[in-house]
């Protein structure tokens, strides 16, 4: 990849990416990195996501486990689509 | 990058190294916070350290209270103690504890004598102590002699993916020389503990972090939580920088202690290694202040602080450095930040440039380089209560 990276992938099993730029606006085609594999992925943005924020690198439903850095860090609780936004709105711990 | 194999610092009379040379003026209690900085008022260039406990505490409650202020006191990066309290008893067991490491320490009480004469007494002792500490001189020192402790804060996605793995990679790199190391935040290895318990040098100590965190779960979080402590653990901070959920903080965290160093024991709060060399990991509170003075407390000289949105926290004895790997933050916040890592997300720069740099900062601060932290007069110095006092 020669320009930097708009999100980055921990591991290539996980289900979410981390935007790493300030502003990305619905429809925004995004570039992201995925670090354990050094590959380069595409995912259209289907909402604004903050920097530091998750975008959905497949659809998501209600209950399923949310993948990052190749482990268990929670459930979604409402649907997602491919490109969405991933954060508390729609996302929830299982612990606690 | 070679690594350097040595560092400038002050060799007490215990055989340890300080990386500062500080005279403290330490409060047994709450009420002796005001003498403590009248004397250090009076006295130029030494340092109260108010706190807001010691009173009516018992059990184990009082003994974390006595280990961290005598160990406060015995950290290499302080050269003499005066201690004061507004009584002469338990004033003198924090003078003890801390006279163990042979430095100069003297004890002063408030009843019968009231503040000002307490005031006028201990000033005249801490300029003595201040002159004598004054002509002390740094001297070369491998860098086995360091002793790191590290905790995030504020932390955000660009912790676990940039600023935690470069403390991370420096701890991969400096363990093999014999540095001490330490990490702590209990709480926040919640959804990481089983992988946290495999990183455990002996099945022993991994059964002991379990344990810990075990303890940690039932007697703390369990029967206080009213929630899913969502804006505490994560906090409101780290919601608004991208973290969801306590399982994706924690495997961020855990990037801080490498991908190859594993931990030789598990410390309780304030607790002083005592198995060697190593990385050890402390029972904490993931609160920054109250972490970083438990770790300094046991003695550790120089701490790593990655943040995501912009902790500010410093320590009064152990200097605090700073990275961040947030491009918003180094920018909106950069007179908190000595290492900037945001590199890392644009690619200019790999892991292993960044933990170089980091440790170009680290050892630089151990020779005497002033942490944005003290510069801006970060002192945060809170001590753990266990439970309510008598």
């Amino acid at each position: 990849m020669s320009q930097a990276p708009d999100f980055l992938v921990h591991e290539h099993t996980d289900v979410v990416g981390v935007v790493v730029v300030e502003t990305v606006q619905p429809g925004a085609k995004l570039q992201g990195w995925v670090m354990d594999k050094d590959t380069t992925i595409e995912v259209e943005a289907l909402d604004a996501i903050p920097l530091g924020h998750k975008v959905a690198l497949t659809d998501l439903a209600p209950d399923d486990t949310i993948l990052k850095y190749g482990h268990d860090i929670g459930k979604i609780i409402a649907p997602v689509r491919k490109g969405g936004h991933v954060h508390v709105h729609n996302a929830k711990t299982k612990r606690w | 990058m070679s690594i350097p194999r040595s560092f400038w610092g002050f060799r007490r009379e215990n055989g340890r190294v300080g990386v500062r040379n500080h005279v403290i003026i330490l409060p047994l209690d709450d009420l002796s916070n005001a003498a403590c900085e009248a004397v250090a008022n009076n006295i130029k260039g030494t340092l109260a350290i108010p706190h807001a406990y010691g009173r009516l505490q018992f059990g184990e409650d009082l003994e974390l209270h006595f280990r961290t202020l005598i160990g406060t006191g015995a950290n290499p990066n302080v050269a003499a103690v005066i201690v004061i309290g507004i009584e002469p008893g338990w004033t003198k067991r924090v003078v003890d504890g801390i006279a163990k490491t042979g430095k100069p320490v003297e004890g002063f009480s408030i009843e019968g004598n009231g503040d000002l004469m307490t005031i006028a007494h201990a000033s005249r002792k801490a300029k003595d102590y201040l002159h004598w500490a004054s002509e002390k001189q740094r001297e070369e020192c491998p860098i086995s002699d360091l002793w790191i402790s590290v905790k995030c804060g504020e932390s955000d996605t660009t912790s676990g993916l940039a600023s935690n793995p470069t403390v991370g990679n420096l701890i991969d790199k400096l363990d093999p020389l014999g540095i001490y190391s330490c990490f702590g935040e209990t709480s926040e290895l919640t959804g990481a503990e089983k992988v946290c318990a495999t990183r455990a040098k002996t099945p022993e100590a991994g059964k002991k972090f379990l344990a810990t965190w075990q303890a940690y779960m039932d007697d703390v979080i369990e029967p206080y939580k009213t929630s899913d402590l969502s804006e505490s653990q994560p906090t409101k901070g780290n919601i608004a920088g991208g973290l969801t959920t306590i399982e994706e903080k924690a495997f961020g965290n855990l990037e801080k202690i490498g991908k190859k160093t594993s931990y030789v024991d598990v410390l309780g709060p304030a607790e002083a290694p005592a198995a060697g060399p190593g990385l050890y990991f402390m029972d904490t509170s993931s609160a920054a202040a109250e972490c970083v003075t438990l770790q300094a407390a046991a003695g550790f000289t120089v701490h790593l602080f990655p943040t995501g949105q912009g902790n500010v926290i410093g320590n009064p004895i152990e200097p605090v450095i700073k990275l961040s790997a947030n491009p918003k933050t180094v920018r909106t916040m950069s007179e908190h930040i000595d290492v900037d890592v945001s590199g890392i997300l644009r690619r200019e720069i790999n892991m292993d440039q960044a933990g170089d740099m980091l440790i170009d900062m680290a050892i630089r601060t151990a020779n005497g380089r002033v942490t944005a932290a003290e510069a801006l007069g970060h002192r945060e110095f809170v001590l753990t209560k266990l439970y309510r006092s008598a």
